[in-house]
């Protein structure tokens, strides 16, 4: 018999996947890994100060990333430093100031590592309700915007000619990103949720031909990545975090093997 | 008759460097301009101001209510990781009609490309299948930065014809960047010669004898070396 709570990390590490696979394609397609990672590492400082000011930790953690990413956004289209530069830079500080920040605050109290790396296997029936109405969310307003990310994707001058909005790619990118950290640092913790993104994204796209089969298969590898990495890190007894991104580094290395 | 875009002492500067000033002209229904001059004249900052990419920094760009643009921008910089295969790539024109997109390819001298992969195009072949999105649109205005790069002679003049038919049937009109000015003086009804302002433009063959026209391209159409002088006589001086 499985025991209650690895079902309940299964669930919402199957509905974390699904989120993730449009938004991994996306930032694979941009070439915004960093990216992922500057919004990922805002998450540290969004939890602690919403700790310690007392508010709702979800609450703290979105509008943190999504600050970050909006500034980041925002920073890079000014052209004074690479792109590169500036999102390591924003990436690298936002962790730091995160680690500072929880260390110095006072009323903050987290499990370092488990914020850090995840702890699936003590997700709520509560917290997968909201990972389930913040996927839902995700998915539905990519799904409303597709053509105008695709687009934004291949060439924003095309897109601006053809009367689509920068404006809206932007926005729905940058928040659809954020609310994405938010429920997924539970999963794989705030170091890893960039490689939850493009892992999966970087695996599917040698064997995908257009762009939706590219997230169709991309969201079955992110869940057969969480399925083989909860069933290892409860046979061999680590953290389900690094399991789950093990299994889908093993999935990118396969399928490049396969293809060659 | 009523402008497509009209344009009005537009100057748009980035730091210290005026990219372009005091620009006025508009584009009309079924007229063919093109746009010349060196590099650095502020050509593609320009194609960037009238699709809308890039705000004036004063002066003004009137688009008619409803103006429709199709644009071929110079390449496209695709990411070899997303999976686009032609067909998908003109659907996301807005275009949902498979027959409809199939006509236009083949009608663009691509139509065995529907299924390839963008990224293993050639650039010929990109310029083809850039115009049949941009013409799916059934646009009341063209723009095209550089299109026949990549392209050989004859498809340079399948290029051209197909252009010239799309206007005698739609009324639409064409702006277009180029750097073959015996193809500009042959094709176009009237050219824009930049150089941070408007040198000269007019008739084909009035401004081929402006002398601004004759100090950055030499005296004759067509035959004339590329120069990429900086050196601005009297008429063509825009400081």
């Amino acid at each position: 018999m499985i025991d209650d709570f690895l079902i309940r990390a299964i669930m919402a590490g199957v509905i974390i996947a699904l989120a993730a696979a449009p938004l991994g394609c996306l930032v694979v397609w941009r070439r915004m890994a960093y990216f992922g990672d500057a919004t990922g590492h805002a998450a540290l400082l969004g939890l602690a100060l919403a700790m310690s000011f007392s508010m709702p930790l979800m609450l703290g953690v979105i509008v943190i990333t999504a600050a970050m990413a909006l500034t980041v956004t925002f920073a890079t289209q000014r052209g004074t430093y690479a792109a590169d530069t500036i999102l390591g830079v924003f990436s690298h500080s936002a962790l730091a100031v995160g680690l500072v920040a929880a260390a110095v605050l006072p009323g903050v109290r987290l499990n370092l590592l488990d914020t850090l790396l995840g702890n699936i296997l003590t997700v709520s029936n509560t917290e997968i309700m909201w990972i389930g109405v913040g996927a839902a969310g995700i998915l539905l307003v990519v799904k409303l915007f597709w053509r105008t990310l695709l687009n934004a994707t291949l060439s924003s001058e095309l897109l601006v000619a053809e009367g689509g909005s920068l404006l809206h790619d932007r926005l729905v990118f940058t928040l659809t990103l954020a609310f994405f950290v938010a429920m997924s640092m539970k999963l794989v913790g705030i170091l890893l949720i960039t490689a939850m993104l493009i892992l999966p994204a970087a695996a599917a796209a040698p064997i995908s031909r257009s762009p939706e089969r590219m997230v169709v298969f991309t969201a079955i590898i992110g869940v057969l990545s969480v399925g083989g990495g909860i069933w290892l890190s409860w046979e061999a007894d680590i953290q389900a975090g690094p399991a789950i991104i093990v299994t889908a580094s093993f999935f990118f290395v396969l399928l490049n093997v396969f293809r060659r | 008759m009523i402008p497509l875009i009209s344009i009005n002492n537009l100057t748009i500067k980035k730091g210290q460097r005026t990219l372009l000033q005091d620009i006025n002209f508009d584009l009309v229904p079924n007229e063919a301009v093109s746009l010349i001059g060196p590099n650095g004249a502020g050509k593609t900052t320009l194609i960037r101001a009238l699709i809308g990419t890039l705000k004036p920094s004063s002066g003004t760009i009137r688009r008619k209510t409803g103006l429709k643009i199709g644009y071929t921008p110079q390449k496209l910089l695709l990411e070899q990781l997303m999976p686009m295969p032609v067909d998908r790539f003109l659907a996301l024109s807005g275009e949902s009609n498979l027959a409809k997109r199939r006509d236009m390819l083949a009608r663009c001298d691509a139509g065995k490309l529907k299924n390839a992969r963008m990224t293993d195009l050639s650039g010929g072949e990109m310029q083809r299948v850039l115009l049949a999105r941009a013409l799916m649109r059934k646009p009341d205005l063209l723009i095209l930065d550089e299109p026949t790069q990549g392209l050989d002679q004859p498809g340079e003049a399948r290029f051209y014809a197909l252009l010239n038919e799309v206007r005698a049937e739609s009324g639409l009109a064409v702006f277009m960047v180029s750097h073959d000015l015996h193809v500009v003086m042959a094709e176009s009804d009237r050219v824009i010669c930049l150089n941070t302002h408007i040198c000269c433009s007019g008739a084909p063959e009035t401004v081929s004898k402006d002398p601004s026209y004759q100090e950055l391209f030499g005296t004759r159409p067509g035959l004339a070396l590329y120069q990429h002088s900086h050196v601005h006589s009297e008429t063509c001086n825009h400081d």
